[in-house]
């Protein structure tokens, strides 16, 4: 005879809803073993090729491994993670700033819309060099350049958050005497929650990419920097071991921070 | 004493601007009236002809007109019921009410009895987004009761409902009008509805863009639970 709890749990019903441990469980699980093939092929790819320029997973967690006791992975994600932080918090204050003004001012969103159109296009290069030639080869500098990238992409998130802030609610809070904080925290904030979320988890994944574009041009500690030294070298082992490695931190930021985060301005809804 | 003075209301011209190719429409025009403290006032006509406008006038919501309201002292106990419930998603219903007024206010400690009244006590932690229309509606009812207010505004804030659930909420709103005494102005453009539960009512005309009829409904408590008595009313009034 089956045990009852085989029994149990083969009912459609709790099928269809598996709770929410079982279900990460399972993403996990299918995660962790897709990553495995790939390693996996990876190995074989690298093995028959033979070549100094393709080595195998193990030859990189090998280096990465030798980075990590000498201390140089630390300091140099910790110097590229720092400069995110800035560059991030910067761009996501200034850019939702200039959102929620273009989206509340028509007049002022008309003029200068052709000015986000125009930054949106400039090539993140091309905003990277000015910076260093205008301001020298400074951590302001990366920053600022850094932050420019994002900012347009920032503020025309928001602005689409702005316009779509309904007006019943602002009657409802005016009528009901909310006040300008209460109406900003509990009526304003939580509609553009869901645009914020997105242009920071959007955000996340864009500023970390530019940073290390920065580093490698004009700065002497990073990732970033560590990979155009690898880069002068050939050196693919230690180009992977830090792409692998930054992968990593910035995965576990968007589980423990942003989905979370995300999730948590969502449960109101149905 | 708060609540002595009557609500006097005069909008000498309205006019909703010209916008894209259509042209500038003249809402109201020379209405003019006074609500006695404690009344029932009932506001209809058809669709577009400006009684949400008029609403919204009084309200303060709206000061682009030419005219003068004067709500008298009890113009800071004003509540708005409106067509929607206009509830915030991402807060509880408690919450909801909670937020309509000022956070250290004794009214605060009503709260969990004025919702139990309107049938909202198990539901005072759900999202309103999960609750129906009807019971939306009914936090709605509470948020603008909780204020206990001098002058409550409701905007045809039982459409769309089915016939039991709006019938529901009627008696729901004479029963909380009886307990916590107010002056109503209540817009609809339903006739049998205006006559359950007026005692004074205003007719307005589209085209005409003022009062065409201002008329007191007589009927008994009794008389306004029956069908017969409310259709002889509205009959009497409405033939007028």
């Amino acid at each position: 005879m089956a045990p009852i709890s085989t029994r149990i749990s083969s009912t459609p019903r709790l099928l269809a809803a598996p709770s929410g441990f079982t279900a990460s469980l399972e993403r996990l699980f299918w995660m962790a073993g897709s990553l495995l093939a790939l390693a996996l092929l990876w190995q074989l790819i690298a093995i028959y090729a033979e070549s100094r320029y393709l080595p195998t997973p193990l030859t990189v967690f090998d280096v990465l491994w030798r980075e990590g006791a000498s201390g140089d992975l630390w300091k140099h994600t910790s110097a590229t993670l720092v400069r995110v932080a800035i560059a991030f918090i910067v761009s996501m204050i200034i850019g939702t700033s200039i959102g929620l003004f273009l989206g509340r001012y028509r007049t002022a969103d008309k003029f200068f819309d052709a000015w986000l159109i125009l930054f949106l296009n400039l090539p993140a290069l091309v905003t990277i060099t000015l910076c260093y030639i205008w301001f020298g080869l400074t951590d302001a500098a990366a920053i600022t350049a850094v932050a420019l990238n994002k900012i347009p992409n920032v503020a025309v998130n928001m602005r689409e958050g702005a316009r779509s802030l309904s007006k019943d609610l602002d009657e409802m809070a005016l009528v009901y005497k909310f006040g300008w904080w209460k109406t900003l925290r509990h009526v304003t904030l939580p509609q553009l929650a869901p645009f914020f979320a997105a242009s920071a988890r959007s955000g996340l994944a864009l500023v970390w990419k530019i940073v290390l574009v920065v580093e490698a041009f004009g700065r002497s500690s990073g990732v970033g920097y560590r990979l155009s030294i690898a880069f002068q070298e050939f050196d693919v082992s230690t180009i992977l071991a830090y792409a692998l490695a930054f992968i990593l931190i910035v995965q576990i930021i968007e589980f423990t921070v942003l989905q979370p985060l995300q999730s948590r301005v969502n449960t109101w809804r149905r | 004493m708060n609540g002595t003075a009557p609500i006097r209301v005069l909008v000498d011209r309205k006019i909703f601007p010209a916008v894209g190719d259509r042209d500038a429409q003249l809402v109201l025009k020379d209405v003019s009236f006074e609500v006695a403290p404690r009344s029932f006032l009932v506001i209809t006509g058809p669709s577009g002809c400006g009684k949400s406008t008029l609403l919204n006038i009084i309200a303060g919501l709206d000061n682009n007109y030419e005219g003068k309201v004067d709500l008298g002292p009890a113009s800071d106990r004003l509540a708005f019921i409106f067509q929607t419930p206009r509830l915030l998603p991402w807060r509880t219903v408690y919450e909801n009410i909670a937020l309509a007024l000022p956070d250290s206010d004794p009214r605060q400690a009503k709260i969990p009895a004025m919702l139990e009244s309107v049938g909202l006590g198990h539901s005072m932690n759900a999202y309103p987004e999960r609750l129906s229309l009807g019971m939306q509606r009914r936090a709605a009812l509470a948020r603008g009761f909780i204020l206990e207010p001098e002058i409550l505004l409701m905007d045809e804030p039982f459409v769309s409902l089915d016939d039991p659930t709006a019938a529901s909420l009627r008696s729901l709103l004479t029963e909380l009008w009886h307990t916590h005494p107010t002056t109503v102005i209540f817009v609809t453009h339903d006739r049998t509805e205006a006559i359950q539960l007026g005692t004074r009512i205003l007719r307005l005309a589209p085209g005409k863009a003022s009062v065409v009829q201002d008329a007191s409904i007589n009927l008994t408590e009794e008389q306004r639970h029956d069908r017969a008595a409310i259709l002889a009313e509205q009959n009497r009034i409405f033939a007028a």
